[in-house]
Parts: structure tokens; C-alpha cells; sequence
């Protein structure tokens, strides 16, 4: 007899001449309907009953004992190998759809006379669990509701030009927009903006404290201006952040500088609250506040990468690798000579204020607590090339013009800016401002217009094709008492944002008579050529 | 499933937003079947508002739809003398808004 799988039983087999035994072993299984099975089975029978018979229970234990499952590997689990099996899935009818026709159908067949309060019972409880299917519906509606809220503003920053700017000569005027404030950052500092560059509406604001003893959380904030009454991106940080930079490529990437040392790149696409690279647990991490921080181009290996300069006097350059970010040091700001030798590694130079060339992106300018510029390049690590005796106390910007190759604009807390060509030790224009100067920026359409923001709280716009000794606009924009401490140019429209120590965002439109922009080639040549 | 969650709540707080923006009388939720999900205003005119608006939204999206058939509508504005509605359709829902402006 032979097992045949097909039929999963013993089929009896022909003899066939071509088969050959090669083994044969008789068995002792008797199937128990045979005769021979039947009388070893009475004779079991038999010799139980005859032990069992004084006792009654014994035969109840010997049934029981007979019942015992054996455990055998056929029917017995042990649990301990068990897997997990998941509960099958049920192909049924699902989904918020299909609860309402199943509802209805429901209400059709038992014939339920208030159908429609009933649906409409289900559909509401249906629907508050799936709030989030119309979020993009009310994000469309609150810009809606904002723009008619807002439409005297909105008028203005798309068509209003300033007449009287004709009469006035060459002075311009600041017409104040938008303020974007939001209520859990009234006791924080604005720290940073920085304009995305894809989305001309978008921007960061960063916020924090810059006084050393109130120091808190931080925040980091972004704006829209066509939402002006609430922030469309809120990311806390643990400690005050003090600079920002968004990826001029990728929008989505943003680096930050805390005031604890920590940086971390936060991506927009992702919907947590946590960055997506923190500098925290690394080696490599900056001992105190990180004063700025700016994205490089993609290396080598096409990683992303920026360097951020902090408050004891490294610049160090962190590389986004797979899940972490590794550093590179670049250099080490120089000790003032005031400073004793051995002092010399203890005591660090704050470096304040970080700028990359816009064509050169080797070369860079730092800026220092002690009013010292160095210029640097990226690929002499071991010392400065150029050293600037700029300014009396910090210097609080550093900033390349973004047209001409050699000129840079400096300012800091002894009133002053100063402009600077690289070939020269001394400033080529110096202006004062009576109070400290907390920023300054070069406009995105012309190279010789520039504006700087002081700690009174005003506003000074410089053209110098058109006067080189004093502001075009001086103008105060915020309530008394307030310093001002960030000021960004749009890229695109004609308009800068302004951020005070209050956590305001002020959003200004300039007058025509200062965006002015000129005609001949390079006008700061000719500027400079006058000098 | 986190994120799922706090979107919806984000949603919930967007629409108190809105609901305390100046001159917001009232906002209403329809589904597509023009049945009222959630609403600001009292029952009749939550009925009235969700019924006719939804005509409306049905006309303006098939005219857009024939003038060419990859557009489709956005949003939609009714200005009036006294208040301004504005509609914004979604695949399965709309939302309605009546705001008065000059208040």
C-alpha cells in the first residue's frame, strides 16, 4: 500500500515489474475494525474493568486519565510558542461614507420617523472625530476673513505710492503696514527674521531675550502676510533663540542658534513640534550663545551644511549626515592682544556677527565683541587674512553688499555704521546715529541703499547715490521705549520688516523716493571714486 | 496617529479663530449632501444659509468645471449691502462664512 498525497490515503498499489524493493519492514499496527483489533481491544477492555470494579471513582479517574489530552506535538500549544496572530480583517463596508448610507439604509428599514435629526445626530458625532479633513478648507477661509479685516492694509501694500514724495525732495517715508504679534511671545525679544526666498510672504522671526539674566524659553515663528493675525508655523525651543537662516535652496530647512549653544534644523514639512537634527547631545557643541548661523552649499557628498559662529569665539561647521550632525571646526576667533598669555585660552572672543561672500562664498567676515572685523577664508583654517579696526564696542552686523565684490557694511553700539571696501583699513563713508545701532541691511534692488534700526526705536533709510552724509528717512516706528533690533528687506516687494524687544513684527512699505533705483552701472564706484 | 489628533484640534482652534475675528457673524459647516455638520448661527438660518449656498456652489463649480475642465473652484464670495458670505468648497465639505466687513 502505498500513502498517496492526492488522496491523503493508502491506496493499494499493483505490483508493477519494474519495482524493486528496497526495504521492507513489517508492522504492528492493526486496524482496529479487523478482527484481530477487536479482540485486543475487548481484551483491554477487560483488564481495566477488573482493576477498577471495588472502587467506583477509580473509574471515573481512569476515564479522566483516558480523556488526558496527550501532549503531543500534533494537537498541544504550548503558549510559550504561540505567535501573535492579529484579528483578521473584516472586508465589511467602512469609512465615514459608508456609516452614513449604512444610517440611512437603518433608518429606512426600521422606519424611524425622525430621519433627519438622526442623521444629522450621526453625521455631526461622525464628523468631529475627522475635524482634520477641512484644514485646508479653513486655512483658505481665516486668509479670507483676514483680508477683508485687513483690506484698507492690503490696498496699501499692493498699490499705494506716496505722492508727496515729490514735494518733499529727495526724504522718503516709512508707511507702517501689518503687525504680526503673537500673545504666548509677549514677554520674549525678537532675535532674528530672515525672509524664504521662494515664498515671498513667508517669513521667520526668532525669539528669545538678550539680556543675560532673563533668560527663558524661545520660540521660533513664522509669518505670512496674508494671515497677519496668527502665526502659521509656532516652534518652542528650550532656550532663546538668538539666530536664524532659511536654506536659500530647500525653504523647508531652517537652522537655528539657541542661546545655550545648542543648534538645531527644524523641516517645516514635518508636523512635530521637535527639530529634526538638535546639536545637543554632540561633541562638538558650542559652549555658549551661538550669535549667527548660515547654510553653505551642499558638499562633496551633496550634504547639507551651515556654520554657525557663538559667543566663545569658534566657528564651526555642521554637516547634516543620515540622522545627526556632525561638526567641523573651522577656526577660532584671535585672542586681543589686552589679554594676558595665559589667559589666552580661557578667555574667548565673542564673535557677533557672521557674513558669507554672495559670489566668493569662501570668504567671510565675523565680527566681534571687541569691534574688530576679520575677514576669513574658508580654506586657510589657521588664521585671518584681514583684520578691521571697525568699531569702538560690539559689532552688532556684518554684512556684504550684494552687488559690488569689495564693499561691506558694518554697525555696532558706539552709534555708528561704516562702510567698508576690503582693500582699505579705514571705512570709506561713517555715519553716526545718536543710540546704538542693533542692525543694518543692504536693500535686494540697489546697491547703494542700505537701512539700519537703533535701540530708540527708529528707522534710518541711506541712499548714498543720492546723499552721501545724511538718511533719506529717519523715521520712529514703534512706541516709545521700545528698541528695535532686526530689520529685513522683501527680497521681491517693496517692503522691510522690523522686530522689537516688545516680540512685534512691524511690517513698513518704503516710500518711492527710496527705492530709487540707479541708472548708471555701478553707481557705488562712483561713489566710492569721490571719497 | 499623533499628528492626526492634534491636526484635528488645530482645526478646532483655527475656527475659534475665526469666530472671534472682527465681524464674524457666523460660520457653518456643510457636508456634501447639504446637510449642516456644525453651525454658529440658530437653526433656521443655518437650514436656509446651507440650502441655498449649496445651489450656489453647485452652479459657480459647474461653470467653472465647462469653461475648462482641469479648473475647479476655490473659493467663492457674496458681497451684499449688509455682509459678505464667503464659500469655500472642499471634496466632501464646504464652509460658510458671513462676515461684515465694515463693522
Amino acid at each position: 500500500k502505498l500513502l498517496s498525497f492526492q488522496e491523503g490515503c493508502y491506496k493499494p498499489i499493483v505490483f508493477v515489474d519494474q519495482m524493486a524493493i528496497h526495504f521492507e519492514l513489517e508492522g504492528n499496527l492493526v486496524h482496529k475494525e479487523s478482527d484481530e483489533g477487536r479482540r485486543l481491544m475487548a481484551k483491554q477492555a477487560e483488564v481495566d474493568d477488573g482493576g477498577g470494579v471495588e472502587r467506583p471513582d477509580n473509574v471515573a479517574i481512569k476515564a479522566a486519565k483516558r480523556e488526558q489530552k496527550l501532549t503531543n506535538q500534533f494537537n498541544f500549544n504550548e503558549r510559550a510558542s504561540q505567535t501573535l496572530n492579529n484579528t483578521p480583517r473584516v472586508r465589511g463596508p467602512t469609512g465615514y461614507i459608508s456609516e452614513v448610507l449604512q444610517l440611512r439604509w437603518l433608518s429606512k428599514k426600521y422606519d424611524l420617523t425622525d430621519f433627519n435629526s438622526g442623521i444629522q445626530k450621526m453625521t455631526c458625532i461622525l464628523f468631529s472625530s475627522r475635524m482634520r479633513l477641512i484644514s485646508k478648507v479653513v486655512k483658505i477661509i481665516e486668509r479670507m476673513v483676514n483680508q477683508n479685516i485687513f483690506d484698507d492694509v492690503a490696498q496699501d501694500f499692493m498699490y499705494f505710492e506716496d505722492a508727496s514724495d515729490e514735494f518733499r525732495g529727495e526724504k522718503g517715508t516709512l508707511l507702517p503696514l501689518w503687525t504680526f504679534q503673537y500673545d504666548k511671545a509677549k514677554s520674549l525679544s525678537v532675535t532674528a527674521l530672515c525672509w524664504n526666498h521662494k515664498y515671498n510672504d513667508l517669513f521667520a522671526v526668532g525669539l528669545g531675550s538678550h539680556e543675560f539674566t532673563q533668560q527663558g524659553g524661545g520660540m521660533l515663528l513664522f509669518y505670512t502676510l496674508k494671515n497677519p493675525s496668527y502665526p502659521e508655523f509656532i516652534f518652542n525651543t528650550a532656550s532663546g533663540v538668538m539666530c536664524l537662516d532659511i536654506h536659500e535652496h530647500l525653504s523647508y530647512l531652517v537652522a537655528v542658534g539657541l542661546y545655550d549653544g545648542c543648534v538645531a534644523v527644524y523641516n517645516l514639512k514635518k508636523k512635530t513640534d521637535q527639530p529634526i537634527y538638535n546639536s545637543r547631545a554632540s561633541s562638538g557643541k558650542h559652549t555658549s550663545a551661538v550669535m549667527q548661523v548660515k547654510w553653505q552649499k551642499d558638499d562633496l557628498d551633496s550634504n547639507h551644511n551651515f556654520i554657525s559662529v557663538s559667543a566663545d569665539g569658534r566657528l564651526v561647521s555642521w554637516t547634516l549626515v543620515k540622522h545627526e550632525l556632525v561638526f567641523t571646526e573651522i577656526i577660532k576667533l584671535p585672542v586681543i592682544d589686552t589679554i594676558p598669555d595665559d589667559l589666552k585660552d580661557v578667555i574667548p572672543t565673542v564673535g557677533t556677527s557672521l557674513d558669507f561672500h554672495k559670489q566668493k562664498d569662501y570668504s567671510f567676515l565675523v565680527g566681534t565683541e571687541h569691534g574688530k572685523i576679520h575677514k576669513g577664508s574658508k580654506y586657510y583654517s589657521s588664521k585671518f587674512l584681514e583684520k578691521y579696526d571697525a568699531h569702538f564696542m560690539n559689532v552688532t552686523r556684518v554684512k556684504w553688499n550684494p552687488f559690488h565684490p569689495d564693499v561691506f557694511i558694518s554697525c555696532g553700539w558706539d552709534w555708528m555704521v561704516k562702510i567698508w571696501d576690503q582693500t582699505m583699513k579705514s571705512p570709506v563713508f561713517t555715519f553716526e546715529l545718536k543710540t546704538s545701532v542693533t542692525d543694518v541691511a543692504w536693500a535686494p534692488y540697489s546697491s547703494t541703499v542700505f537701512a539700519a534700526v537703533t535701540t530708540d526705536g527708529k528707522v534710518h533709510v541711506f541712499d548714498l547715490n543720492i546723499n552721501k552724509y545724511e538718511a533719506l528717512c529717519q523715521q520712529k516706528v514703534v512706541s516709545k521705549k521700545t528698541k528695535l533690533f532686526n530689520i529685513e528687506f522683501n527680497p521681491v516687494h517693496p517692503i522691510i520688516i522690523v522686530g522689537d524687544d516688545r516680540g512685534h513684527v512691524t511690517s513698513l512699505k518704503l516710500s518711492p523716493n527710496l527705492r530709487k533705483k540707479p541708472k548708471v552701472g555701478d553707481a557705488l564706484i562712483l561713489c566710492i571714486g569721490l571719497q | 496617529m499623533l499628528d492626526i489628533e492634534c491636526a484635528g484640534a488645530e482645526v478646532e482652534e483655527t475656527i475659534k479663530r475665526i469666530q472671534s475675528q472682527k465681524g464674524v457673524q457666523g460660520i457653518i459647516i456643510v457636508n456634501a449632501e447639504g446637510i449642516p455638520i456644525k453651525s454658529t448661527l440658530d437653526n433656521s438660518s443655518t437650514v436656509q444659509y446651507a440650502g441655498n449656498v449649496h445651489q450656489l456652489l453647485m452652479k459657480a463649480r459647474g461653470m467653472v468645471r465647462d469653461i475648462d475642465p482641469q479648473n475647479d473652484l476655490t473659493f467663492l464670495r457674496v458681497r451684499s449691502k449688509k455682509n459678505e458670505i464667503m464659500i469655500a468648497p472642499d471634496k466632501d465639505y464646504f464652509l460658510i462664512v458671513i462676515q461684515n466687513p465694515t463693522e
